[in-house]
């Protein structure tokens, strides 16, 4: 741990600071966020975005290298395609119930393979790896304003329709019937999550952002006894996920992606645990 | 106005309406009308479209041919003056939320935030107070019984300030007690409601129950005193027994004729 703390102080080591930064403000959106995907019980659709996300880095990458479109690069791409997931998501949801199952699992395949196909047609050497399993330390001083941008976006909306998201979330039908738009509400939270995936896969990849959305969320809930005090904790759990991986992943010399999940499931299972023993003892 | 004279508005009023789902024919050739202040139960097997009629009345199906209409207006336009009380058993028992925050919603639909004023506060405290549940307002919705818990649906309909109340088979889950004290909440309710309730049992109906339809592709509806047992039989397609939970037997059983 000293060396970590002797890193992050290091004037030659900048991107440990944004990385260290980059995490903890990254994990308001994260944790409120990923209390809505929990007790919504929308994980799957959360792993979709995620993976259509690909499909916008490899557009992005592919129009900024290969066409030379120097205002569209990776980040704008994922930005856009998980916008465009989230619609297509929500109208699927409203008008394919029966198949929306199959229909999600469609998308997640197609994002990932355009993604792949993208990055099959750009010059040069790029390395899906990255993308896939993501990489704290690569974040910039962009990336950092991004998750100060989005830290005001999800609380300031959040905070305006904290009820109706609520209501949507526990009873979606009552919550038509006392007339509100669930449809919209239902859209800006998937179009929210899908932001906040977006500054997921920077952190710890595509593959793994199911995990860092869900596994806060679910550990938050073990303590809870309303949404607001879930989002309170699963933020902080997840700041501290964050913190403690990093900080391992640095002394250990392990990526930190992978570190970060294990942490947060080693936590997760200790929790189920004891509260399975604490009911069996009392 | 008072309740003698809203006594002769309608309350809703369903004409020549069919429904169904694809192919299959849900509802066919439904005539309803319910007055302010009736007190109506929609009984019929399983499969017959109890379900699908409240939907259509609340508004979230539309019929294929036909009209619904709420006091006068489609469905859609007059919801907020409905009070919908759904099945509780479709609720998530992990989701983490109090008993008070339950109600609340039902003041949901007057802004556009959907934030809650003060005198909604006293509303809900108001409804929970009227279905004797008061002191539960700050327990997690999941840590209460079956009968509670529909008590607090039921407030949370009541938060809604509607005129109809909707209950869609309240006495599914709950014990025999329970369901004595809810049918005596709603004889308190419906003297300033009307009160609409669908459930698949037909024996206890009668009690309270000024009128009952019966579903099973068409509405047919008897004063309650006309159920007769040539009645279950059309309904329910063949003959069954009473039984007779005022009087114990040896394990084989016996039948009266």
């Amino acid at each position: 741990m000293t060396e970590f703390l002797a890193a992050l102080s290091d004037p030659n080591l900048p991107f440990f600071r944004y990385a260290l930064l980059t995490g903890i403000f990254a994990s308001l959106p994260f944790g409120v966020i990923g209390t809505f995907v929990v007790v919504r019980r929308i994980s799957y659709i959360a792993g979709a975005i995620a993976h259509c996300v690909l499909g916008g880095i490899g557009l992005g990458l592919y129009l900024e290298r290969g066409v030379g479109i120097t205002w569209f690069g990776p980040m704008q791409g994922a930005v856009l395609v998980a916008l465009l997931a989230a619609v297509v998501l929500a109208l699927v949801s409203r008008y394919a119930s029966q198949r929306e199952d199959s229909v999600i699992g469609a998308l997640w395949a197609v994002g990932m393979a355009a993604g792949l196909l993208f990055i099959a047609r750009t010059p040069g050497y790029v390395d899906p790896m990255s993308y896939l399993f993501g990489n704290i330390l690569l974040v910039s001083k962009e990336d950092f304003f991004f998750v100060l941008a989005l830290d005001v976006v999800v609380l300031t909306l959040v905070g305006i329709f904290y009820n109706k998201f609520l209501a949507v979330c526990f009873d979606e039908e009552f919550a038509r019937l006392r007339g509100v738009h669930t449809g919209w509400i239902y859209l800006l939270l998937l179009c929210l999550a899908a932001l906040t995936i977006v500054l997921l896969v920077r952190v710890v990849g595509i593959v793994m952002v199911i995990a860092l959305l869900t596994l806060p969320a679910s550990v938050a809930g073990n303590f809870s006894k309303n949404i607001f005090q879930m989002m309170v904790l699963s933020v902080l759990f997840c700041a501290s996920f964050v913190v403690l991986g990093l900080g391992a992943s640095y002394s250990l010399d392990l990526p930190s992606g992978p570190v970060i999940i294990v942490i947060a499931a080693a936590v997760y299972l200790l929790v189920i645990l004891s509260t399975r023993i604490k009911k069996f003892l009392f | 106005m008072s309740p003698d004279q809203k006594n002769r508005e309608s309350a809703i009023s369903i004409r020549n309406l069919s429904f169904s789902y694809d192919t299959q024919l849900v509802l066919t050739d439904v005539n309803l009308e319910v007055n302010s202040f009736d007190s109506i139960c929609v009984v019929g097997p399983n499969g017959g479209g109890k379900s699908t009629l409240i939907k259509l009345i609340v508004g979230l199906l539309s019929p294929d041919s036909g009209t619904v209409r709420v006091f006068g207006e489609r469905p859609e336009a007059a919801r907020l003056r409905i009070g919908y009380v759904p099945q509780y058993a479709h609720y998530d028992p992990q989701f983490p939320i109090s008993v008070f925050e339950v109600v609340c919603m039902g003041c949901l639909g007057g802004s556009f935030t959907g934030r809650y004023s003060k005198s909604d506060g006293d509303q809900v405290m108001k409804s929970l107070a009227t279905t004797g549940i008061e002191d539960l307002a700050n327990r997690p919705f999941s840590s209460i019984s079956g009968g509670q818990r529909q008590r607090v649906l039921i407030a949370r309909a009541l938060a809604s300030r509607g005129d109809i109340l909707i209950l869609d088979e309240p006495t599914a889950n709950i014990d025999h007690e329970s369901e004595l004290h809810l049918f005596d909440l709603l004889t308190e309710l419906n003297r300033n409601m009307t009160i609409l309730m669908v459930t698949h049992e037909v024996g206890f109906a009668s009690t309270f129950f000024k009128r009952i339809a019966c579903v099973n592709k068409q509405v047919v509806i008897h004063p309650t005193s006309a159920l007769t047992g040539d009645l279950i039989r059309e309904m329910y397609g063949g003959d069954l027994q009473m039984i007779r939970h005022d009087h114990c037997c040896s394990s084989e059983g016996h039948q009266h004729d």
